[in-house]
């Protein structure tokens, strides 16, 4: 069976998610493979969230958020725009390409925005291929021993 | 009555956590009068066949220290295991994989190349041998355990019942948990973390806070820093917000940032993540270029943030291509 990339997409509420939400109004087609997470604000992001869908069996993860300025709760994403860049250096040093790790800024009137980031993703995960990590094949076991 | 029986035992260990027992000083003879010591290879002269020999949940406590790593400690965790009615983790190593833990940077093969080939002091013939488990010479044939690929937490491999933090856990706080056993008060829920609070290290440091905003990261070779002064503010990369409380603080006090040994505090799952939270927070740039070279200035961030909780983070090892 063909590779099918598995992307998270933690999506902000005010931005993002409505961005969403208006490519699929509109009718805009975009790549089935992002699983959206709502969150309140890209800065609710916790980096142990990306982290555990990366434990999880996730091929990639894509943080959408307002653009810089236009965070409804002001500082939020400026935290984001931080974090994203550190921990793309972290899943690196874990063996994971960072490409698997983006960033996006997405507003709620890019509707088409989305749709081309998300194809994109998409796009470049398939390139990259599964991944895969030992601790999936140990989750795995302990799942099979209860 | 019989006393109740009491195992300690370590794996994958430096003994430091079996000092740490020791260093509850006199009150050692209490734990002597109040316990029967059935087992304790770093202090006791007993065998495994002793242990093998005892009844299913015959051992009362076992304080276990040590990650696993190998096949023999595999094999006496599920043995003392089945022998205990209380288990705990006892230490970092125990609990998180703790520093054999970090091993899970590398791979065996790299690991068993440097010691075994690479270092300059070994003498290899034939190209050099790795231990091999079984062995055959004249006199007989060897067993030695098997080295494992990736390190483990004690909770990775057998089920426990409690957990005591710290590399090695604090003095006072192992005798207040011994002290609270042998006092027969109700014990608390399974899988509580003993001898340490629900804070984390910032709240028990002396050290003044003011969440200062950074441009520059230093290793603390490289400035003279404040006495009072938080030492993240001051641009030292400290564990103390991504780490339990229970120690005192012991290393910001003497003007060294916390390593994090005492794991994460409630709530936190990785150390890792937290800490680039946490920096994040504090970091003082928006443009890509100079974010970057801040981050640039932070050494170590795996062998700093998971000093001793990379087996039980949330992707526990490194993967190599
Ligand atoms: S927790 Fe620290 S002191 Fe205890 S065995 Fe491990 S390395 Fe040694
Ligand atoms: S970051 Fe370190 S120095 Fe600062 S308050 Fe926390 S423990 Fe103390
Ligand atoms: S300050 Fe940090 S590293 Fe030092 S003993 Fe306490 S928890 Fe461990
Ligand atoms: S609310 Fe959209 S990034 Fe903060």
């Amino acid at each position: 069976m063909a590779f099918e990339p598995k992307i998270i997409g933690f999506l902000c509420n005010w931005c993002s998610y409505t961005g969403a939400d208006l490519a699929g109004v509109s009718r805009i087609k975009s790549a089935p493979n992002v699983r959206i997470l709502r969150t309140m604000c890209s800065g609710r992001v916790d980096p142990a969230f990306i982290l555990k869908a990366f434990q999880l069996g996730a091929d990639g993860v894509i943080v959408m958020g307002c653009h810089l300025g236009d965070c409804h709760y002001q500082e939020g994403n400026y935290k984001t725009v931080r974090r994203l860049p550190f921990l793309k250096r972290l899943i690196k040093d874990f063996g994971i390409d960072p490409r698997r790790l983006r960033l996006e800024w997405v507003s709620a009137s890019e509707g088409d925005r989305f749709a081309k980031v998300v194809n994109e993703m998409t796009e470049e995960i398939r390139q990259l291929g599964p991944l895969k990590l030992s601790v999936h094949r140990e989750i795995q076991r302990a799942i099979a021993h209860q | 009555m019989a006393k109740p029986k009491l195992a300690l035992y370590w794996a994958a260990s430096c003994g430091g956590c079996e000092i740490a027992v020791l260093d509850i000083h006199e009150k050692i003879l209490d734990v002597a009068a109040a316990f029967d010591i059935v087992f304790w290879p770093c202090a006791m002269d007993f065998k495994y066949h002793d242990v093998r020999a005892m009844e299913d949940k015959s051992i009362d406590l076992c304080l276990f220290n040590g990650s696993i790593r190998n096949s023999e400690g595999a094999e006496i965790a599920h043995m003392l295991r089945a022998k205990s009615k209380v288990l705990v983790a006892f230490g970092s190593c125990a609990l998180e994989g703790g520093i054999p833990g970090l091993a899970n940077l590398t791979t065996k093969e790299d690991i068993c190349r440097v010691v075994y080939k690479d270092t300059p002091s070994t003498v290899t013939q034939n190209g050099g041998v790795y231990p091999q488990t079984h062995s055959k010479m004249k006199e007989g044939s060897i067993e030695i355990p098997e080295l494992w690929e990736t390190v483990k937490s004690l909770d990775q491999v057998i089920d426990v019942e409690y957990y005591v933090p710290g590399c090695p856990p604090q003095p006072e706080q192992i005798w207040a948990v011994i002290e609270h056993i042998i006092s027969g008060k109700p014990l608390p829920p399974k899988g509580s973390i003993l001898g340490a609070t629900d804070k984390t290290c910032c709240d028990e440091c002396p050290r003044d806070r003011k969440e200062k905003k950074i441009k520059q990261f230093f290793r603390p070779f490289e400035i003279q820093t404040d006495p009072n002064e938080c030492l993240l503010d001051q641009g030292i990369v400290c564990m103390g917000p991504a780490t339990r409380s229970g120690c005192g603080a012991l290393c910001t006090k003497a003007n060294v940032p916390c390593r994090g040994c005492y794991g994460p505090p409630p709530h936190v799952v990785d150390q890792g993540a937290k800490m680039v939270s946490a920096l994040s927070s504090v970091i003082d740039a928006v443009e890509p270029e100079e974010i970057e070279r801040i981050l640039d200035q932070i050494a170590d961030p795996m062998g700093t943030f998971y000093r001793f909780s990379l087996a039980h983070s949330i992707l526990r090892r490194v993967e190599k291509a």
